[in-house]
């Protein structure tokens, strides 16, 4: 039983690390009906420049603020007006298309910057080990857990009780209807992109300790993250957080009670069974999208 | 005056090619120098083995110029970037035989020596790798030597040290699901077969896994006295981080990837305490490894790792069977190779005294080391395999 319980532990904190990527999966989708496969190098990009900003001896919190400063600007901004605006009139295949293009270009950029070498990336969290009922516990497990955990209810709660929030739903929801009310469409699809960059850097921050900042980090964490967010639903941002930590436990548990190379098959089975038998993911609902 | 005078005897070198050539005698020629091929790794994934080791033959080439030379010849060494390629190598190789060279340092990248040793072995030119696949020595190639063990050669000695001085009864083994995890499980297993220790758990792993707490777990219901990682380095430090998590308090041992200086950078305070086998390590408390390491670190202002030794070694190995051949045959000193022992008092560059056998593998003292406050230390010295067979 302890086993288990450890087992579970550990499978919470990294699936909370899929969650919170799961969820700019989900966000895309609903405010401009794209899908970005650069999510996981939307991860990678920002632990690189974070250990940029410590090069220069900055500590950890201000690498982690003037990241997600440059996120907003480059992956939220730029992003949204370098790939998805100019190609979103074309449909949803070219910017599928545009953003794994993208995604090899940055991993081998920076593969070029910064070698293919892993790096060390500093833990947000003190080396602390508790001992509960027999269960090793650290204070790393515990934190990325919460943190993840509470930064997606923000985001959620951001979503459903702001005026902004609602805003942004309404748009996704409707554009047109949005933009009758008199919505700042636009803006409100920029702010999707910049939470979108900021959830981003807060991932990385997490998940850098453990995966180690290398140029192919982004990899399987992105292909995790979207089974995740099929899983939990495409189109709710609570089935995210459900979505990851269903991947992240499941894959730990196969790990030790089938075959560490079984591990990864996990994911996708329950994304195959979850796409058979409930499409619309766990927690999503029915949508008829505009055409 | 010195530059000068080297400057000058470049020329001259370059004029004499130029007539040579001239005069399609360039096998005359070729016994005036020695010439020798670098082909490294100098960019790509192999770029800090292949610099380490390039740096090394460079120094060591340098020296013997400056004492004058082998059998009174200088030796002439150019080096070319494999960009960490086998087909790139394969080309380069082909190229220096084109160049008639006499030997071929290089490349370290076990799989680029693989393909680029086909060419040395029909130009029948001594190839001189920092490859430690056990495959390479495997397929009665004559012209291929090592300048470091094989997991096949290190793993009795690990053995040997597991059982005598660590007094394990159990081993648990997590190992990582790839050609060289594989390998090395095998090869320990082999090598365990000889003494009492029993092999617990064979825990497997894939290459590149992030979260090793179920393998941890596994380990620990095993209940084993001492735990064997062999895995890459970056898994190597992810393991040993939760393993330190889990709270693991039993000793923790491995080979060379285990204990060096990238894992521990990576795994941090988790690294403290595993203890590895290495063949070479410029830590070792002997006086010629000791020499070398500071004239290494004057020429290059950096501390050479192990590849840096395997490259300076490599050329003394080669000017020791040059001279016991007594003359330049390339074919004769291969054969010189074979069989060839080299104390290290008589010839300090080797470092260590070392033998070759019959397949190009050399067996000679090596280390175990433990990492203490983020720096390898090493704890004792393991013979020879054919010195404590001998005993």
């Amino acid at each position: 039983m302890t086993d288990f319980l450890q087992l579970l532990l550990s499978g919470l904190a990294t699936g909370s690390i899929y969650a919170l990527a799961a969820l700019g999966f989900t966000l895309l989708w609903q405010a401009s009906g794209t899908i970005n496969f650069a999510q996981g190098e939307f991860v990678m990009l920002p632990a690189f420049a974070m250990l940029a900003c410590m090069s220069f001896g900055a500590p950890l919190g201000i690498a982690f603020v003037l990241t997600v400063l440059l996120a907003v600007v480059v992956l939220g901004w730029g992003f949204k007006r370098g790939v998805v605006d100019p190609l979103l009139r074309f449909g949803m295949m070219p910017i599928v298309v545009a953003t794994i293009g993208l995604s090899i270009a940055m991993r081998n950029g920076v593969r070029a910057g910064f070698s293919a070498e892993a790096h060390p990336f500093p833990n947000l969290f003190a080396d602390k080990i508790f001992n509960v009922a027999g269960v090793t516990v650290t204070l790393a497990d515990i934190g990325t857990f919460a943190l993840a955990v509470a930064i997606v209810l923000a985001t959620q709660a951001f979503l459903s009780r702001t005026v902004t929030g609602r805003a942004m739903q309404a748009v996704a929801q409707n554009t047109e209807s949005a933009q009758v009310l008199g919505i700042d469409v636009p803006r409100m699809v920029f702010y999707t992109f910049a939470i979108n960059a900021t959830l981003a850097v807060a991932a990385a921050l997490l998940v850098t300790p453990t995966y180690l900042a290398k140029f192919d980090m982004g990899e399987g964490l992105g292909t995790k993250a979207f089974f995740a967010a099929i899983i939990g639903g495409f189109n709710n941002s609570r089935g995210a957080l459900v979505g990851g930590l269903i991947v992240g436990v499941a894959e730990n548990l196969a790990a030790a009670y089938i075959s560490p190379a079984y591990k990864d098959a996990v994911a996708l089975l329950i994304f195959m069974l979850v796409i058979l038998f409930k499409p619309q993911g766990l927690l999503g609902r029915k949508e008829e999208r505009k055409v | 005056m010195a530059k000068t005078k080297n400057t000058h005897t470049r020329r001259l070198l370059c004029q004499a090619l130029i007539a040579s050539c001239a005069l399609g005698a360039g096998g005359a020629w070729a016994q005036q120098t020695i010439k020798i091929a670098n082909i490294v790794e100098l960019s790509g994934g192999g770029a800090t083995a292949g610099t380490n080791f390039k740096n090394g033959v460079e120094l060591a080439v340098k020296e013997i110029n400056a004492s004058g030379g082998i059998l009174g010849k200088k030796i002439e060494s150019t080096t070319s970037d494999t960009q960490s390629n086998p087909g790139i190598a394969k080309g380069l190789t082909q190229k220096a035989i084109d160049d008639d060279v006499f030997a071929i340092f290089g490349p370290v990248f076990s799989g680029s020596i693989m393909v680029s040793m086909a060419e040395s072995r029909r130009a029948e030119v001594p190839n001189f790798t920092g490859g430690e696949a056990a495959a390479i020595t495997e397929q009665g190639n004559k012209y291929v030597f090592r300048t470091s063990f094989t997991q096949a050669t290190a793993m009795p000695k690990l053995a040997r040290y597991i059982d005598q001085k660590m007094k394990v009864k159990t081993l648990a083994v997590i190992y990582v699901n790839n050609d060289f995890g594989k390998g090395g499980l095998d090869s320990i297993k082999k090598a365990l077969a000889a003494t009492p220790v029993k092999v617990a758990a064979e825990i497997s792993t894939e290459p590149g896994q992030i979260d090793f707490a179920a393998a941890v777990l596994r380990a620990k219901q095993s209940n084993a006295d001492a735990l064997f990682a062999y895995s890459n380095e970056e898994e190597s430090a992810r393991l040993l981080r939760e393993l330190r998590k889990q709270g693991y308090a039993k000793p923790i041992v491995g080979e060379t990837t285990l204990t060096g200086q990238k894992v521990i950078d990576l795994a941090g305070d988790a690294a403290n305490g595993a203890i590895a086998h290495v063949g070479l390590t410029v830590d070792a408390p002997n006086p010629a490894i000791r020499a070398f390491r500071a004239k290494f670190e004057k020429e290059y202002k950096y501390v050479s790792d192990h590849n840096g030794m395997k490259g300076y070694s490599g050329v003394y190995l080669l000017k020791a069977a040059i001279e016991k051949t007594g003359k330049l045959d390339a074919k004769a000193v291969a054969q010189t190779l074979h069989g060839l022992k080299v104390s290290a008092t008589q010839q300090p560059g080797v470092l260590m005294d070392v033998s070759i056998d019959g397949k190009g593998d050399l067996d000679r003292e090596s280390f175990m080391v433990e990492v203490k406050n983020g720096k390898q230390e090493v704890i004792a010295t393991v013979p020879a395999l054919g010195a404590a067979a001998a005993k």
